[in-house]
Protein backbone atom coordinates (compact mmCIF):
# COMPACT_ATOMS: atom_id res chain seq x y z
CA UNK A 1 0.00 0.00 0.00
CA UNK A 2 1.39 3.37 -1.13
CA UNK A 3 1.21 6.54 1.61
CA UNK A 4 -1.60 8.19 -0.62
CA UNK A 5 -3.60 4.72 -0.76
CA UNK A 6 -2.86 4.56 2.92
CA UNK A 7 -4.03 8.21 3.68
CA UNK A 8 -7.25 8.11 1.31
CA UNK A 9 -7.84 4.77 3.25
CA UNK A 10 -7.70 6.03 6.34
CA UNK A 11 -9.46 9.05 5.81
CA UNK A 12 -12.60 7.20 4.53
CA UNK A 13 -12.65 5.49 7.95
CA UNK A 14 -12.30 8.50 9.73
CA UNK A 15 -15.16 9.77 7.93
CA UNK A 16 -17.67 7.09 8.06
CA UNK A 17 -16.44 6.43 12.41
CA UNK A 18 -17.02 10.38 12.45
CA UNK A 19 -20.47 10.38 11.50
CA UNK A 20 -21.16 7.62 13.01
CA UNK A 21 -20.09 8.52 16.34
CA UNK A 22 -21.81 12.03 15.71
CA UNK A 23 -25.03 10.25 15.16
CA UNK A 24 -24.65 7.89 17.97
CA UNK A 25 -24.44 11.11 20.13
CA UNK A 26 -26.93 12.47 19.18
CA UNK A 27 -29.43 9.63 19.73
CA UNK A 28 -27.84 8.63 22.84
CA UNK A 29 -29.21 12.52 24.09
CA UNK A 30 -32.99 10.91 23.15
CA UNK A 31 -32.64 7.74 24.34
CA UNK A 32 -31.46 9.32 28.12
CA UNK A 33 -34.56 11.73 27.16
CA UNK A 34 -37.29 8.89 26.47
CA UNK A 35 -35.86 6.85 29.17
CA UNK A 36 -35.48 9.07 32.29
CA UNK A 37 -39.06 10.29 30.73
CA UNK A 38 -40.07 6.78 31.26
CA UNK A 39 -38.64 5.97 34.50
CA UNK A 40 -40.35 9.39 35.31
CA UNK A 41 -43.55 7.92 34.16
CA UNK A 42 -43.82 10.61 31.40
CA UNK A 43 -43.53 10.27 27.63
CA UNK A 44 -40.02 11.81 26.79
CA UNK A 45 -39.89 13.54 23.10
CA UNK A 46 -42.62 12.57 21.21
CA UNK A 47 -43.89 15.17 19.00
CA UNK A 48 -41.24 15.16 16.38
CA UNK A 49 -41.09 12.53 13.55
CA UNK A 50 -42.35 8.85 14.91
CA UNK A 51 -41.73 8.30 18.76
CA UNK A 52 -39.89 11.57 18.96
CA UNK A 53 -36.73 10.51 16.36
CA UNK A 54 -36.10 13.19 15.01
CA UNK A 55 -35.83 14.82 17.82
CA UNK A 56 -31.66 15.14 17.79
CA UNK A 57 -31.50 16.60 14.69
CA UNK A 58 -34.23 19.84 15.85
CA UNK A 59 -32.04 19.99 18.46
CA UNK A 60 -28.71 20.04 16.59
CA UNK A 61 -30.97 22.74 14.33
CA UNK A 62 -31.72 24.89 17.56
CA UNK A 63 -28.04 24.94 17.96
CA UNK A 64 -26.90 26.10 15.24
CA UNK A 65 -29.59 29.00 14.69
CA UNK A 66 -29.42 30.51 18.25
CA UNK A 67 -27.48 33.57 19.22
CA UNK A 68 -23.97 32.72 20.05
CA UNK A 69 -23.94 35.23 23.10
CA UNK A 70 -19.85 35.84 24.01
CA UNK A 71 -19.74 37.57 27.50
CA UNK A 72 -17.79 40.62 27.62
CA UNK A 73 -15.36 39.73 30.60
CA UNK A 74 -14.07 36.68 29.10
CA UNK A 75 -10.45 35.55 28.08
CA UNK A 76 -11.14 34.69 24.36
CA UNK A 77 -9.07 32.67 23.35
CA UNK A 78 -9.05 30.00 25.57
CA UNK A 79 -12.72 30.10 25.76
CA UNK A 80 -12.76 29.51 22.02
CA UNK A 81 -10.88 26.68 22.70
CA UNK A 82 -12.20 24.99 25.80
CA UNK A 83 -15.11 22.98 23.75
CA UNK A 84 -12.91 22.59 20.77
CA UNK A 85 -10.31 20.87 23.28
CA UNK A 86 -13.54 18.56 25.02
CA UNK A 87 -15.32 17.54 22.10
CA UNK A 88 -11.72 17.33 20.09
CA UNK A 89 -10.85 14.66 22.60
CA UNK A 90 -14.01 13.00 23.13
CA UNK A 91 -13.85 12.43 19.29
CA UNK A 92 -10.67 11.39 18.78
CA UNK A 93 -9.86 8.26 21.08
CA UNK A 94 -12.32 6.17 19.14
CA UNK A 95 -9.67 5.83 16.71
CA UNK A 96 -8.01 2.69 17.98
CA UNK A 97 -11.41 1.20 18.91
CA UNK A 98 -11.53 -2.12 17.09
CA UNK A 99 -15.13 -2.51 16.37
CA UNK A 100 -15.38 -6.00 14.65
CA UNK A 101 -13.20 -9.21 13.55
CA UNK A 102 -9.83 -8.50 11.64
CA UNK A 103 -9.12 -9.32 8.17
CA UNK A 104 -12.51 -8.84 6.78
CA UNK A 105 -12.05 -6.27 4.09
CA UNK A 106 -10.65 -6.38 0.72
CA UNK A 107 -7.09 -7.43 -0.36
CA UNK A 108 -4.31 -4.49 1.39
CA UNK A 109 -7.02 -3.34 3.30
CA UNK A 110 -7.27 -4.77 6.65
CA UNK A 111 -8.82 -3.51 9.45
CA UNK A 112 -11.56 -2.39 8.38
CA UNK A 113 -13.73 -1.93 11.41
CA UNK A 114 -10.51 0.11 13.13
CA UNK A 115 -8.72 3.30 11.98
CA UNK A 116 -5.84 2.32 13.61
CA UNK A 117 -4.35 -0.69 15.32
CA UNK A 118 -1.61 0.24 17.32
CA UNK A 119 0.44 -1.63 20.42
CA UNK A 120 -0.38 0.79 22.73
CA UNK A 121 -4.45 1.31 22.32
CA UNK A 122 -5.22 1.40 25.66
CA UNK A 123 -2.98 3.84 27.29
CA UNK A 124 -4.00 6.47 24.11
CA UNK A 125 -7.37 6.34 25.17
CA UNK A 126 -6.48 6.95 28.78
CA UNK A 127 -3.99 9.81 27.56
CA UNK A 128 -6.57 11.52 24.97
CA UNK A 129 -9.11 11.61 28.03
CA UNK A 130 -6.48 12.89 30.73
CA UNK A 131 -5.81 15.50 28.37
CA UNK A 132 -9.87 16.11 27.73
CA UNK A 133 -9.73 17.66 31.05
CA UNK A 134 -8.30 20.88 30.05
CA UNK A 135 -11.14 21.90 27.90
CA UNK A 136 -13.46 21.42 31.50
CA UNK A 137 -10.49 23.21 33.50
CA UNK A 138 -10.33 26.28 30.79
CA UNK A 139 -13.95 26.88 30.16
CA UNK A 140 -14.83 27.20 33.66
CA UNK A 141 -11.66 29.57 34.15
CA UNK A 142 -11.67 31.86 31.06
CA UNK A 143 -15.13 32.36 31.30
CA UNK A 144 -14.02 34.81 34.54
CA UNK A 145 -17.55 33.69 36.46
CA UNK A 146 -17.51 32.60 39.88
CA UNK A 147 -19.93 29.43 39.28
CA UNK A 148 -18.06 28.58 36.32
CA UNK A 149 -14.79 28.61 38.23
CA UNK A 150 -16.32 26.32 41.23
CA UNK A 151 -17.71 24.07 39.01
CA UNK A 152 -14.25 23.57 36.65
CA UNK A 153 -12.15 22.86 39.58
CA UNK A 154 -14.56 20.76 41.12
CA UNK A 155 -14.25 18.64 37.83
CA UNK A 156 -10.52 19.00 37.34
CA UNK A 157 -10.34 17.45 40.90
CA UNK A 158 -12.78 14.86 40.55
CA UNK A 159 -11.45 13.76 37.35
CA UNK A 160 -7.96 13.87 38.37
CA UNK A 161 -8.90 11.44 41.65
CA UNK A 162 -11.12 8.88 39.67
CA UNK A 163 -8.60 8.84 36.89
CA UNK A 164 -6.28 6.59 38.84
CA UNK A 165 -9.02 4.10 39.69
CA UNK A 166 -10.13 3.77 36.32
CA UNK A 167 -6.42 3.12 35.47
CA UNK A 168 -6.04 0.89 38.18
CA UNK A 169 -9.03 -1.27 37.33
CA UNK A 170 -7.76 -2.00 33.86
CA UNK A 171 -4.25 -3.03 35.13
CA UNK A 172 -5.52 -6.68 36.35
CA UNK A 173 -6.99 -7.06 32.48
CA UNK A 174 -3.50 -5.68 31.17
CA UNK A 175 -1.86 -8.31 33.38
CA UNK A 176 -3.99 -11.14 31.86
CA UNK A 177 -3.43 -10.13 28.41
CA UNK A 178 -0.02 -9.41 28.90
CA UNK A 179 -0.60 -6.61 26.52
CA UNK A 180 -2.05 -2.85 25.54
CA UNK A 181 -3.18 -3.52 22.22
CA UNK A 182 -6.71 -4.15 22.60
CA UNK A 183 -7.41 -6.29 19.20
CA UNK A 184 -4.86 -8.81 21.35
CA UNK A 185 -6.72 -8.12 24.36
CA UNK A 186 -10.45 -9.04 23.03
CA UNK A 187 -8.79 -11.73 21.58
CA UNK A 188 -7.51 -13.41 24.79
CA UNK A 189 -10.52 -13.32 26.07
CA UNK A 190 -13.35 -14.39 23.73
CA UNK A 191 -12.35 -18.51 23.11
CA UNK A 192 -15.01 -20.03 25.18
CA UNK A 193 -17.49 -17.15 24.84
CA UNK A 194 -19.34 -15.79 27.98
CA UNK A 195 -17.80 -17.90 30.25
CA UNK A 196 -13.84 -16.47 29.47
CA UNK A 197 -14.99 -13.01 29.45
CA UNK A 198 -12.65 -10.75 31.73
CA UNK A 199 -15.44 -10.07 34.06
CA UNK A 200 -16.35 -14.02 34.61
CA UNK A 201 -13.42 -16.08 33.32
CA UNK A 202 -11.21 -13.40 34.30
CA UNK A 203 -12.20 -13.27 37.69
CA UNK A 204 -12.11 -9.12 37.57
CA UNK A 205 -15.63 -8.17 38.21
CA UNK A 206 -14.24 -6.20 41.20
CA UNK A 207 -12.27 -4.43 38.73
CA UNK A 208 -15.28 -4.25 36.24
CA UNK A 209 -17.57 -2.69 39.13
CA UNK A 210 -14.64 -0.20 40.03
CA UNK A 211 -14.77 1.01 36.27
CA UNK A 212 -18.19 1.66 36.17
CA UNK A 213 -18.31 3.71 39.41
CA UNK A 214 -15.07 5.46 38.32
CA UNK A 215 -16.05 5.78 34.52
CA UNK A 216 -19.63 7.54 35.83
CA UNK A 217 -17.04 10.11 37.94
CA UNK A 218 -14.89 10.71 35.09
CA UNK A 219 -17.61 11.29 32.32
CA UNK A 220 -19.27 13.51 35.09
CA UNK A 221 -22.54 11.73 35.35
CA UNK A 222 -25.15 11.13 37.78
CA UNK A 223 -24.94 10.44 41.10
CA UNK A 224 -21.16 11.71 40.68
CA UNK A 225 -22.31 14.83 38.57
CA UNK A 226 -21.44 17.80 41.27
CA UNK A 227 -19.47 19.72 37.93
CA UNK A 228 -22.93 20.61 37.16
CA UNK A 229 -25.46 20.45 40.06
CA UNK A 230 -27.78 23.10 39.39
CA UNK A 231 -28.95 23.67 42.71
CA UNK A 232 -25.53 25.09 43.97
CA UNK A 233 -23.61 26.12 40.86
CA UNK A 234 -26.54 27.30 38.38
CA UNK A 235 -24.81 25.09 35.52
CA UNK A 236 -21.36 24.43 36.15
CA UNK A 237 -18.37 25.43 34.11
CA UNK A 238 -20.60 25.68 30.81
CA UNK A 239 -22.83 28.53 32.30
CA UNK A 240 -20.95 31.27 29.92
CA UNK A 241 -21.31 29.07 26.77
CA UNK A 242 -24.46 29.42 24.42
CA UNK A 243 -25.50 28.11 21.12
CA UNK A 244 -23.28 25.97 19.22
CA UNK A 245 -20.41 26.30 22.03
CA UNK A 246 -22.87 24.94 24.74
CA UNK A 247 -23.43 22.22 22.44
CA UNK A 248 -20.55 21.47 21.61
CA UNK A 249 -19.89 20.60 25.51
CA UNK A 250 -23.18 18.33 25.26
CA UNK A 251 -21.98 16.48 22.69
CA UNK A 252 -18.70 15.98 24.24
CA UNK A 253 -20.32 14.62 27.38
CA UNK A 254 -22.16 12.11 25.32
CA UNK A 255 -19.45 11.12 23.19
CA UNK A 256 -17.42 10.12 26.50
CA UNK A 257 -20.10 7.83 27.50
CA UNK A 258 -20.08 6.09 24.36
CA UNK A 259 -16.39 5.99 24.63
CA UNK A 260 -16.36 4.90 28.20
CA UNK A 261 -18.79 2.32 26.93
CA UNK A 262 -16.24 1.14 24.03
CA UNK A 263 -13.90 0.86 26.82
CA UNK A 264 -15.80 -1.58 29.29
CA UNK A 265 -16.73 -3.64 26.31
CA UNK A 266 -13.56 -4.18 24.62
CA UNK A 267 -11.41 -4.60 28.21
CA UNK A 268 -14.30 -6.55 30.11
CA UNK A 269 -17.13 -8.04 28.02
CA UNK A 270 -15.45 -9.73 25.58
CA UNK A 271 -15.57 -6.88 22.42
CA UNK A 272 -17.38 -7.68 19.15
CA UNK A 273 -17.34 -11.48 20.12
CA UNK A 274 -20.02 -13.41 20.23
CA UNK A 275 -21.27 -14.44 23.87
CA UNK A 276 -21.57 -18.26 22.85
CA UNK A 277 -18.22 -18.65 21.31
CA UNK A 278 -17.38 -21.32 20.04
CA UNK A 279 -20.70 -23.10 20.23
CA UNK A 280 -22.21 -21.53 17.22
CA UNK A 281 -20.69 -21.74 14.09
CA UNK A 282 -19.02 -18.67 12.40
CA UNK A 283 -21.53 -17.67 9.90
CA UNK A 284 -20.69 -18.68 5.92
CA UNK A 285 -22.29 -15.51 4.41
CA UNK A 286 -19.35 -12.93 4.26
CA UNK A 287 -21.56 -9.99 4.62
CA UNK A 288 -22.71 -11.95 7.99
CA UNK A 289 -19.58 -12.73 9.04
CA UNK A 290 -18.64 -8.84 8.75
CA UNK A 291 -21.40 -7.31 10.22
CA UNK A 292 -22.39 -10.13 13.22
CA UNK A 293 -19.86 -8.17 15.52
CA UNK A 294 -20.55 -4.87 15.13
CA UNK A 295 -24.00 -6.18 16.08
CA UNK A 296 -22.86 -7.11 18.83
CA UNK A 297 -20.22 -4.70 19.69
CA UNK A 298 -23.22 -2.28 19.45
CA UNK A 299 -25.73 -4.26 22.03
CA UNK A 300 -23.13 -4.49 24.72
CA UNK A 301 -22.21 -0.51 24.03
CA UNK A 302 -26.09 -0.14 24.34
CA UNK A 303 -26.44 -2.11 26.92
CA UNK A 304 -23.82 0.23 28.85
CA UNK A 305 -25.37 3.37 28.21
CA UNK A 306 -28.79 1.79 29.15
CA UNK A 307 -27.44 1.40 32.56
CA UNK A 308 -26.17 4.45 32.44
CA UNK A 309 -29.03 6.42 32.10
CA UNK A 310 -30.74 4.23 34.21
CA UNK A 311 -28.23 4.88 37.12
CA UNK A 312 -28.99 8.77 36.30
CA UNK A 313 -32.49 8.13 36.67
CA UNK A 314 -32.34 6.41 39.90
CA UNK A 315 -29.41 7.36 42.06
CA UNK A 316 -29.38 10.95 44.06
CA UNK A 317 -26.14 13.07 43.70
CA UNK A 318 -23.71 12.67 46.31
CA UNK A 319 -21.87 15.60 48.42
CA UNK A 320 -18.58 16.64 47.48
CA UNK A 321 -16.87 14.96 50.33
CA UNK A 322 -18.61 11.94 49.97
CA UNK A 323 -17.25 11.69 46.21
CA UNK A 324 -13.57 12.91 46.96
CA UNK A 325 -13.45 10.45 50.28
CA UNK A 326 -14.61 7.22 48.50
CA UNK A 327 -13.02 7.74 45.92
CA UNK A 328 -9.42 8.13 47.24
CA UNK A 329 -10.31 6.13 50.69
CA UNK A 330 -12.18 3.18 49.41
CA UNK A 331 -11.97 2.76 45.56
CA UNK A 332 -8.35 3.15 45.21
CA UNK A 333 -7.12 0.81 48.13
CA UNK A 334 -10.36 -1.54 46.09
CA UNK A 335 -8.22 -1.52 43.23
CA UNK A 336 -4.80 -1.87 44.39
CA UNK A 337 -5.77 -5.09 46.24
CA UNK A 338 -7.31 -6.27 42.69
CA UNK A 339 -4.19 -5.64 41.44
CA UNK A 340 -2.15 -7.97 44.10
CA UNK A 341 -4.60 -10.49 43.77
CA UNK A 342 -5.15 -10.50 40.26
CA UNK A 343 -1.13 -10.92 40.38
CA UNK A 344 -0.78 -13.46 43.43
CA UNK A 345 -3.71 -15.79 41.04
CA UNK A 346 -1.77 -15.05 37.64
CA UNK A 347 1.51 -16.10 39.55
CA UNK A 348 0.12 -19.48 41.20
CA UNK A 349 -1.52 -20.58 38.04
CA UNK B 1 8.13 10.77 5.92
CA UNK B 2 9.96 10.29 9.73
CA UNK B 3 11.60 13.47 8.92
CA UNK B 4 8.75 15.64 8.31
CA UNK B 5 7.05 14.80 11.50
CA UNK B 6 10.12 15.43 13.21
CA UNK B 7 10.68 18.88 11.77
CA UNK B 8 7.05 19.65 12.09
CA UNK B 9 6.89 18.48 15.87
CA UNK B 10 10.37 19.71 16.51
CA UNK B 11 8.83 23.25 15.57
CA UNK B 12 6.23 23.01 17.38
CA UNK B 13 8.30 22.14 20.71
CA UNK B 14 10.65 24.86 19.97
CA UNK B 15 7.87 27.10 19.86
CA UNK B 16 5.95 26.01 22.85
CA UNK B 17 9.38 26.92 24.27
CA UNK B 18 9.99 30.08 23.42
CA UNK B 19 6.02 31.20 24.00
CA UNK B 20 5.91 29.85 27.70
CA UNK B 21 9.17 32.21 27.89
CA UNK B 22 7.55 35.62 26.15
CA UNK B 23 3.82 35.54 27.13
CA UNK B 24 3.21 37.37 30.40
CA UNK B 25 0.17 35.60 31.52
CA UNK B 26 0.81 31.86 33.92
CA UNK B 27 -1.99 30.31 32.54
CA UNK B 28 -0.76 30.62 28.66
CA UNK B 29 2.61 29.62 30.10
CA UNK B 30 1.18 26.70 31.28
CA UNK B 31 -0.58 25.95 28.29
CA UNK B 32 2.39 26.24 26.11
CA UNK B 33 4.61 23.92 28.32
CA UNK B 34 1.61 21.45 27.83
CA UNK B 35 1.97 21.66 24.11
CA UNK B 36 5.85 20.95 24.68
CA UNK B 37 5.25 18.25 26.73
CA UNK B 38 2.87 16.72 23.66
CA UNK B 39 5.31 17.45 21.44
CA UNK B 40 8.02 15.51 23.37
CA UNK B 41 5.68 12.63 23.48
CA UNK B 42 5.64 12.56 19.61
CA UNK B 43 9.67 12.96 19.12
CA UNK B 44 10.26 9.63 21.76
CA UNK B 45 7.08 7.80 19.54
CA UNK B 46 9.16 8.19 16.23
CA UNK B 47 12.18 7.47 17.82
CA UNK B 48 10.60 4.14 18.90
CA UNK B 49 9.23 4.52 22.32
CA UNK B 50 5.97 3.90 22.36
CA UNK B 51 5.32 3.39 26.20
CA UNK B 52 7.20 6.17 26.93
CA UNK B 53 5.36 8.44 24.89
CA UNK B 54 1.78 7.04 26.02
CA UNK B 55 3.65 7.66 29.59
CA UNK B 56 4.86 11.18 28.78
CA UNK B 57 1.31 12.31 27.76
CA UNK B 58 -0.36 10.58 30.56
CA UNK B 59 1.75 11.80 33.56
CA UNK B 60 3.06 14.84 32.39
CA UNK B 61 0.79 16.67 30.07
CA UNK B 62 -2.35 14.86 31.18
CA UNK B 63 -1.53 14.36 35.21
CA UNK B 64 1.21 17.48 35.78
CA UNK B 65 0.54 20.05 34.16
CA UNK B 66 -3.23 20.11 34.84
CA UNK B 67 -2.05 20.56 38.91
CA UNK B 68 -0.65 23.39 37.59
CA UNK B 69 -3.59 25.12 35.58
CA UNK B 70 -5.32 23.96 38.61
CA UNK B 71 -2.75 26.18 40.63
CA UNK B 72 -2.84 28.99 38.90
CA UNK B 73 -6.78 29.06 38.52
CA UNK B 74 -7.19 28.49 41.87
CA UNK B 75 -4.40 31.41 43.13
CA UNK B 76 -6.34 32.73 39.77
CA UNK B 77 -2.61 34.58 39.20
CA UNK B 78 -2.38 37.61 37.59
CA UNK B 79 -0.30 39.13 34.72
CA UNK B 80 3.23 38.98 35.73
CA UNK B 81 5.01 42.71 35.73
CA UNK B 82 7.35 43.06 33.07
CA UNK B 83 10.01 44.72 33.92
CA UNK B 84 13.25 45.46 31.97
CA UNK B 85 15.72 43.10 33.41
CA UNK B 86 19.03 43.98 34.40
CA UNK B 87 21.59 45.30 32.00
CA UNK B 88 24.08 42.50 33.87
CA UNK B 89 21.59 39.96 32.89
CA UNK B 90 21.74 40.95 29.14
CA UNK B 91 25.54 41.17 29.28
CA UNK B 92 26.18 38.19 30.92
CA UNK B 93 23.37 35.99 29.71
CA UNK B 94 23.19 35.65 26.03
CA UNK B 95 26.56 35.16 26.00
CA UNK B 96 26.57 32.28 28.79
CA UNK B 97 23.67 30.49 27.13
CA UNK B 98 25.93 30.20 23.58
CA UNK B 99 28.90 28.60 25.74
CA UNK B 100 27.05 26.07 27.75
CA UNK B 101 25.10 25.36 24.82
CA UNK B 102 28.04 24.73 22.68
CA UNK B 103 30.23 22.79 25.22
CA UNK B 104 26.25 20.24 25.65
CA UNK B 105 26.42 20.02 22.14
CA UNK B 106 30.45 19.06 21.93
CA UNK B 107 30.05 16.17 24.60
CA UNK B 108 27.29 15.03 23.07
CA UNK B 109 28.35 14.91 19.32
CA UNK B 110 31.93 13.84 20.32
CA UNK B 111 31.11 10.87 22.96
CA UNK B 112 30.75 7.67 22.02
CA UNK B 113 28.88 4.71 22.94
CA UNK B 114 25.72 6.99 23.35
CA UNK B 115 23.39 4.41 21.03
CA UNK B 116 22.19 4.24 18.03
CA UNK B 117 18.56 5.25 18.40
CA UNK B 118 17.37 6.80 14.75
CA UNK B 119 14.31 7.95 13.53
CA UNK B 120 12.12 5.50 11.64
CA UNK B 121 13.77 2.20 13.61
CA UNK B 122 11.64 -0.15 14.73
CA UNK B 123 9.70 -0.07 18.46
CA UNK B 124 10.80 -0.75 21.37
CA UNK B 125 7.52 -2.92 22.66
CA UNK B 126 6.31 -2.56 26.49
CA UNK B 127 7.33 -6.02 27.02
CA UNK B 128 10.88 -5.59 26.49
CA UNK B 129 10.93 -2.38 28.32
CA UNK B 130 9.62 -4.12 31.17
CA UNK B 131 11.78 -7.15 30.89
CA UNK B 132 14.49 -4.68 31.30
CA UNK B 133 13.13 -2.78 33.93
CA UNK B 134 12.10 -5.45 35.98
CA UNK B 135 15.50 -7.60 35.76
CA UNK B 136 18.76 -5.79 34.73
CA UNK B 137 17.66 -2.64 36.26
CA UNK B 138 15.13 -3.49 39.24
CA UNK B 139 17.34 -1.93 42.07
CA UNK B 140 17.74 1.45 40.26
CA UNK B 141 14.07 1.56 39.50
CA UNK B 142 12.75 0.61 43.06
CA UNK B 143 15.19 3.01 44.63
CA UNK B 144 13.70 5.57 42.63
CA UNK B 145 10.59 4.71 43.71
CA UNK B 146 11.16 4.66 47.48
CA UNK B 147 12.96 8.54 46.45
CA UNK B 148 9.67 9.78 45.25
CA UNK B 149 7.57 8.28 48.06
CA UNK B 150 10.42 9.75 50.47
CA UNK B 151 9.58 12.95 48.65
CA UNK B 152 5.68 12.74 49.15
CA UNK B 153 6.37 11.63 53.03
CA UNK B 154 8.48 14.84 52.89
CA UNK B 155 5.83 17.35 51.28
CA UNK B 156 2.92 15.65 53.70
CA UNK B 157 5.14 16.48 57.09
CA UNK B 158 5.79 20.19 56.18
CA UNK B 159 2.10 20.61 55.08
CA UNK B 160 0.73 19.40 57.88
CA UNK B 161 0.07 21.84 60.66
CA UNK B 162 -0.65 21.39 64.42
CA UNK B 163 0.87 18.46 64.77
CA UNK B 164 4.26 18.89 65.38
CA UNK B 165 6.47 21.00 67.64
CA UNK B 166 4.60 23.90 67.37
CA UNK B 167 0.95 23.26 67.81
CA UNK B 168 -1.71 25.97 66.22
CA UNK B 169 -3.47 27.83 68.67
CA UNK B 170 -6.59 26.77 69.01
CA UNK B 171 -9.49 29.78 67.46
CA UNK B 172 -11.53 30.73 70.60
CA UNK B 173 -15.24 30.19 69.19
CA UNK B 174 -14.50 26.23 68.88
CA UNK B 175 -14.10 26.92 65.11
CA UNK B 176 -13.05 23.54 63.40
CA UNK B 177 -8.92 23.57 62.50
CA UNK B 178 -8.44 22.41 58.95
CA UNK B 179 -7.93 18.76 58.66
CA UNK B 180 -10.23 18.23 61.75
Amino acid sequence: MTILQFFLWSLGKVAVVTVVMLMAVAYTVLLERKLVGRIQNRWGPSRVGPFGLLQPLVDGAKSFLKEDVVPGGVYKPLYLLAPILSLGCALISIAVVPFGEPNVGPAGMQHLFQISDVNIGLLVILGITSIGVYGIALAGWSSNNKYSLLGSLRSSAQLISYELALGLSLVGVVMRAGTFNLRLIVEQQAKQGIVTWNIFGGLQFVAFFIYLIAAYAETNRSPFDLVEAESELAGGYNVEYSSMKFAMFFMAEYANMIMVGCVATLMFLGGWTSPFGNLIDPPQNIFVHALLPIFWFVSKVFCFLFLYVWVRGTLPRFRYDQLMSFGWKYLMPLAMLNIVATSLWLAYR
Amino acid sequence: MHLILFLVFAGFCLAGAINLLLQSHPINSALSLVVVMTSLAVLYLMLGAEFLAAAQVIVYAGAIMVLFTFVVMLLNAGREERTLGSSAARVVGFPAVVVILSVLATVIVKTQGLGTAGLSQGITSTEDLSKVLFTELLLPFEVTSVLVLIAILGAVALARHGHGEQPLPVPANGERTAGK
